[in-house]
């Protein structure tokens, strides 16, 4: 029978299968490990008695409430629970023999963004993570998904975890984005069009031409919302585009190993006639640029129409009203980051608008790189020089203003035109009004001080 | 984890849809190591005002409200992110039900692990819960029915072993660990992609 490229992989990683009476117990080739869902599983090893099964198919990192100012994170930590939190995992990580980049690494990163970059993230793996964004890796063709602090215990100590099934759905999305339209925009109009449980219970499998497409940062893009739908996973079937990217990675095979790795990752395909138990078609070419008006990354419309008609309490929060343009409303923070758009591609999209311009006075711009090699490469381009003499702050690597975790925020009531995933209220402080968009479109509004069409700058 | 048989108490409606994980507990309250005492952070954005007293008009704070153990919830509850902080803030605050007519993946299956039973049920008996706050129902795995007043019954599903480990109050690991021999065995026979080697 044809199958899908998730039940490949599927079958593949079942240790033990399901049954009506208990789940698959499926193995975990790959685990990430961050600070925020990480304390409270290595307590209950400790609790118990119970090592590590597997620290080198572990990889650990500092990213979530991790200071972005060098001062804050090569001097001093100032005291305090992020902080405290920071040491719970360098010392978890010791006690069990966990590989940690840690705060001084030249490695550390996001901890999505750092996994594909070290070349970690590998075709055919399950991969999880306490995190939902974990379906980033999903761009590689690996089963990637996003898993609570309890399963993150589950796989530290006996590297498996307890699943059902979940369902499939194709997004098979047709020709090309046009220019000034990006990967970004492309997966908000999926979530518009999916809504923001759409996906739930399923595996989506990113398709088409549009897909193909794509450079790997883009399919990270894309996969890496698939959760903002509800979804499971997203992933792409792995092709020249992935080889590419992974070949002389450090965590890459080499050799005669990468030689016997890609004819195993060639057979990652959703076979002809595969039958997925859903799908949907989106046309790439007709999308323009998307921002997010609500309150759910579900709530998104083209930069140049008017907001619809939606739940009132979302609406009221934002300050927005039924039929407004959001073209020319303006913004108080621009932030440029997130494993969203953090890596070295988004960088350049951002730089492209803002070379020779200046940020808005009263405009709070904040470029913030995925990792510390993305740092590294946009520093070697000049790209940072083009976000400093534009008036931009240029930051070290971490989840930042994604989240608020580390001190930087957006104020009550201000408007953020953000190239991260989450609207939700609060989700950049408290009362922040963040606005979803592309680097492009964030860069642009931080040009003009108001949400604009960054067509207009290319 | 306490066993899970059956349970009886009146509900709190929250009836917004897609409440997700950032209102049942805002990131800036993850930064502890342990799970205790998230309660009091619970829908922290909604519950209190700016000053940081309890807002009088937010549900969760009237009077009737207080014990309540059923949460009913709008369209898609838990939406977001994987923070095990929503089911942990919800059981600290007194929460072991909640009823939605979606509610998502991975916050359904934190919540399980918890000790919260999740449940999904029609339109209809999910208007009906919306628009009657305050009602008394039980919850019981036994027989696995929701039971309202005037004896309205109806029935709800839950991964069996999800039921079995609620009422047990049993947690999984255990049952994982017992797996051992079939991870070693998968391990030796699997031809997997080398493992990551440790970091430098
Ligand atoms: S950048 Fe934001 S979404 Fe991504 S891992 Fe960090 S906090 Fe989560």
């Amino acid at each position: 029978m044809p199958q899908t490229l998730f039940d490949k992989i599927w079958q593949r990683h079942q240790v033990v299968g399901e049954s009506a009476s208990a789940p698959a117990t499926v193995y975990i080739d790959l685990h990430l490990v961050h600070e925020v869902t990480s304390p409270q599983a290595f307590s209950v090893l400790r609790e118990r008695g119970l090592s590590v099964r597997r620290p080198d198919r572990t990889l650990a990192t500092l990213d979530h409430s991790t200071p972005t100012r060098a001062a804050e994170l090569y001097g001093a930590l100032r005291p305090g629970p992020a902080t405290t939190q920071i040491q719970t995992l360098q010392k978890n990580c010791a006690d069990f023999g966990v590989p940690l980049y840690d705060l001084d690494s030249r490695e550390r990163g996001i901890v999505h963004v750092i996994g594909p970059e070290l070349g970690a993230s590998h075709p055919g793996f399950t991969i999880v993570c306490g995190d939902s964004h974990t379906s980033t890796h999903g761009a590689f063709g690996a089963l990637a998904f996003g898993i609570g602090t309890t399963e993150v215990g589950h796989v530290l100590a006996t590297q498996c975890l307890l699943q059902r099934r979940p369902k499939t759905m194709a997004v098979n999305v047709n020709g090309r984005l046009a220019p000034g339209v990006s990967a970004k925009d492309l997966i908000l109009a999926i979530i518009g069009r999916l809504g923001v449980g759409g996906g739930t219970g399923h595996v989506l499998e990113y398709r088409g031409e549009a897909i193909a497409a794509l450079s790997m940062e883009q399919r990270m893009t894309v996969c890496n919302m698939s959760i903002e739908a509800g979804a499971r996973a997203g992933l792409v079937a792995p092709d020249d585009t992935t080889l590419e990217y992974l070949h002389g990675r450090r965590f890459a095979p080499r050799g005669r190993d990468w030689a016997a790795a890609v004819s195993r990752w060639r057979a990652l395909r959703s076979d002809d006639g595969a039958v997925f138990d859903r799908s949907v078609e989106l046309d790439a070419s007709a999308l323009a640029p998307m921002i997010t008006y609500g309150t759910h990354p579900g709530m998104v419309m083209p930069i140049d129409g008017t907001v619809p008609a939606s739940q009132r309490s979302a609406l009221d929060y934002m300050g927005l009203s039924e039929g407004q343009r959001l073209i020319g409303q303006p913004v108080d923070v621009v932030f440029v980051g997130s494993c969203t758009n953090s890596r070295l591609s988004d960088l350049r999209d951002a730089a492209r608008v803002l070379r020779g311009r200046k940020v808005r006075d009263g405009v709070r711009a904040l470029v913030v790189p995925g990792s510390q090699q993305v740092k590294r490469d946009a520093e070697a381009e000049g790209l940072h020089e083009i976000f400093l003499s534009a008036g931009a702050q240029w930051r070290e690597s971490g989840c930042s203003m994604c989240i608020a975790m580390n001190g930087d925020a957006v104020g009550s009531g201000q408007y953020s035109v953000s190239t991260s995933n989450r609207n939700f209220e609060g989700r950049q402080g408290r009362g922040a009004r963040t606005l979803l968009a592309s680097p492009m479109t964030a860069a642009a509004a931080a040009v003009t001080g108001r949400v604009t069409d960054p067509r207009q700058f290319l | 984890m306490e066993p899970f048989v059956s349970l009886t108490s009146r509900t709190v409606v929250l009836p917004a849809e897609d409440i997700d994980t950032d209102q049942i507990i805002p990131a800036r309250f993850l930064t502890t190591t342990t799970r205790a005492g998230l309660g009091q952070h619970l829908f922290s954005e909604w519950r209190y005002l700016d000053d940081g007293t309890p807002d009088p008009s937010f549900t969760m704070n009237m009077r009737q409200s207080q014990g309540a153990q059923v949460l009913v919830a709008g369209h898609n509850f838990g939406c977001g992110s994987s923070r095990e902080h929503a089911p942990w803030a919800l059981y600290d605050f007194g929460i072991r039900v909640v009823i939605s007519t979606q509610i998502a993946d991975i916050f359904r299956s934190n919540a399980q692990k918890n000790g919260i039973v999740p449940i999904l049920v029609n339109d209809e008996i999910h208007q009906w819960l919306l628009t009657h706050p305050d009602v008394a129902v039980t919850v019981d795995l036994e027989s696995m029915t929701l039971r309202l007043p005037g004896a309205r019954q109806v029935e709800f599903e839950l991964d069996p072993f999800a039921r079995h480990c609620l009422m047990q109050g049993v947690d999984q690991l255990g049952f994982l660990l017992a797996q051992t021999s079939d991870v070693d065995a998968f391990e030796r026979d699997q031809p997997l992609t080398p493992a990551i080697a440790v970091a430098s």
